[in-house]
């Protein structure tokens, strides 16, 4: 049966068994987890209102709990690809490190934990959007579409839109446009940023069976699609200024990052062949990161600059 | 033990982090818990009738 790790011999123990507490940090992807934590920090001090910053700390623990919860289970189902994959190859199951089944425990027992933290102590809108994102990333982008359909990252993307929604929540109670929009800017953000990188690791995805757009629809639909994207992108990101969600430094920004965005993805839509492709997706790839990261930097900055002056 | 091979004192050594951070992580839950009442309840935790 193609997906479930139960049938593989992934997580067998090496002559040194037992895992250590490291291992167990790794499963919960650190380095998602604060790209997580800023965004979901910025849907907080966006948002009107106050939460008091106990309160706040303890809703910004609970998403990254979450969100790391959600990666281990990912990687508890995943063990068997991850092992093929030079990108994952080196993940505590694969590696032997721990075994699949107490992946699945940490990340459901972690799982339950950071909703009921997070409903109980914080709000139940902000709570069972956290449940939603978690089951979204296992259950429709993990064990369904990822394996399935090159959209995979495509509706996949929700999963990790929603920090920001979460954090928003988490002080108002409620979902706003406001938040709806970064929501959206994250959401139309990964096609192009995943599949700049799927571009240059084409071979990795062709080979373990999932069906990303370069394996399936051919490089040139690729870039074809990454510009499409980008073309929405760019200006969807301008917007927080236009409905008052950020001020005019964010306006300025947004417009020479969302410049700089489409001219990186319209090298990867000209340069199509050899090692000049490849350096193109990988521009592309390491400035989304970047483009995303300084978006939300600057509402964070802008906010946190209006909140101090008031 | 004098026959325990290197193996399983590393096992061993491993396991006793592993409870360690339960524990700790526990330990933190209810603090995080009793902190987060506190704060909710605010000055109202002492208005109450004797």
């Amino acid at each position: 049966m193609q997906g479930t790790s139960a049938d593989t011999n992934l997580g067998h123990v090496g002559p040194v068994s037992g895992s250590n507490v490291g291992d167990f940090v790794q499963l919960l992807k650190p380095r998602v987890m604060s790209l997580v934590v800023f965004t979901a920090l910025t849907g907080m001090v966006a948002a009107p209102g106050a939460i008091h910053p106990v309160l706040g700390v303890i809703a910004l623990l609970a998403i990254a709990i979450g969100a790391g919860a959600a990666g281990a289970l990912n990687m508890w189902y995943d063990a068997d690809i991850d092992a093929r994959m030079a990108r994952t190859a080196a993940r505590p199951i694969p590696r032997g490190r721990l075994t699949a089944d107490e992946a699945l425990t940490f990340g459901s027992v972690l799982s339950v934990f950071s909703i009921l933290t997070l409903g109980v102590l914080i709000n139940w809108t902000a709570g069972v959007l956290l449940a939603i994102t978690i089951a979204f990333y296992l259950f429709i982008y993990t064990m369904w579409l990822k394996r399935l359909t090159p959209q995979n990252i495509v509706i996949g993307g929700a999963a990790g839109s929603f920090p920001p929604m979460i954090g928003w929540a988490a002080v108002t109670g409620s979902v706003s446009i406001d938040s709806v929009l970064m929501f959206l800017i994250i959401f139309v953000w990964t096609p192009p940023h995943f599949w700049a990188l799927a571009l240059y690791r084409c071979r990795d995805y062709e080979r373990v069976g999932v069906p990303m757009l370069p394996v399936v629809a051919g490089p040139t639909e690729t870039r074809r699609q990454i510009w499409l994207y980008s073309l929405v992108l760019v200006p969807l990101a301008m917007l927080p200024s236009a409905i008052g969600l950020a001020g005019i430094t964010y306006a300025v920004s947004s417009a020479v990052l969302g410049a700089i965005f489409l001219y990186l993805a319209w090298r990867v839509r000209k340069i199509t062949e050899g090692r000049e492709g490849d350096a193109a997706a990988k521009q592309l790839f390491a400035f989304s990161i970047l483009y995303l990261f300084l978006l939300f930097a600057v509402i964070l900055g802008e906010h946190a600059v209006a909140r101090l002056m008031a | 033990m004098s026959g325990m091979n290197e193996d399983e004192k590393e096992r061993q050594r491993r396991q006793r982090m592993r409870s360690l951070a339960i524990g700790l992580a526990l330990a933190a839950l209810v603090a995080l818990f009793y902190v987060a009442t506190i704060v909710r309840l605010g000055g109202n935790v002492m208005n109450r009738p004797i």
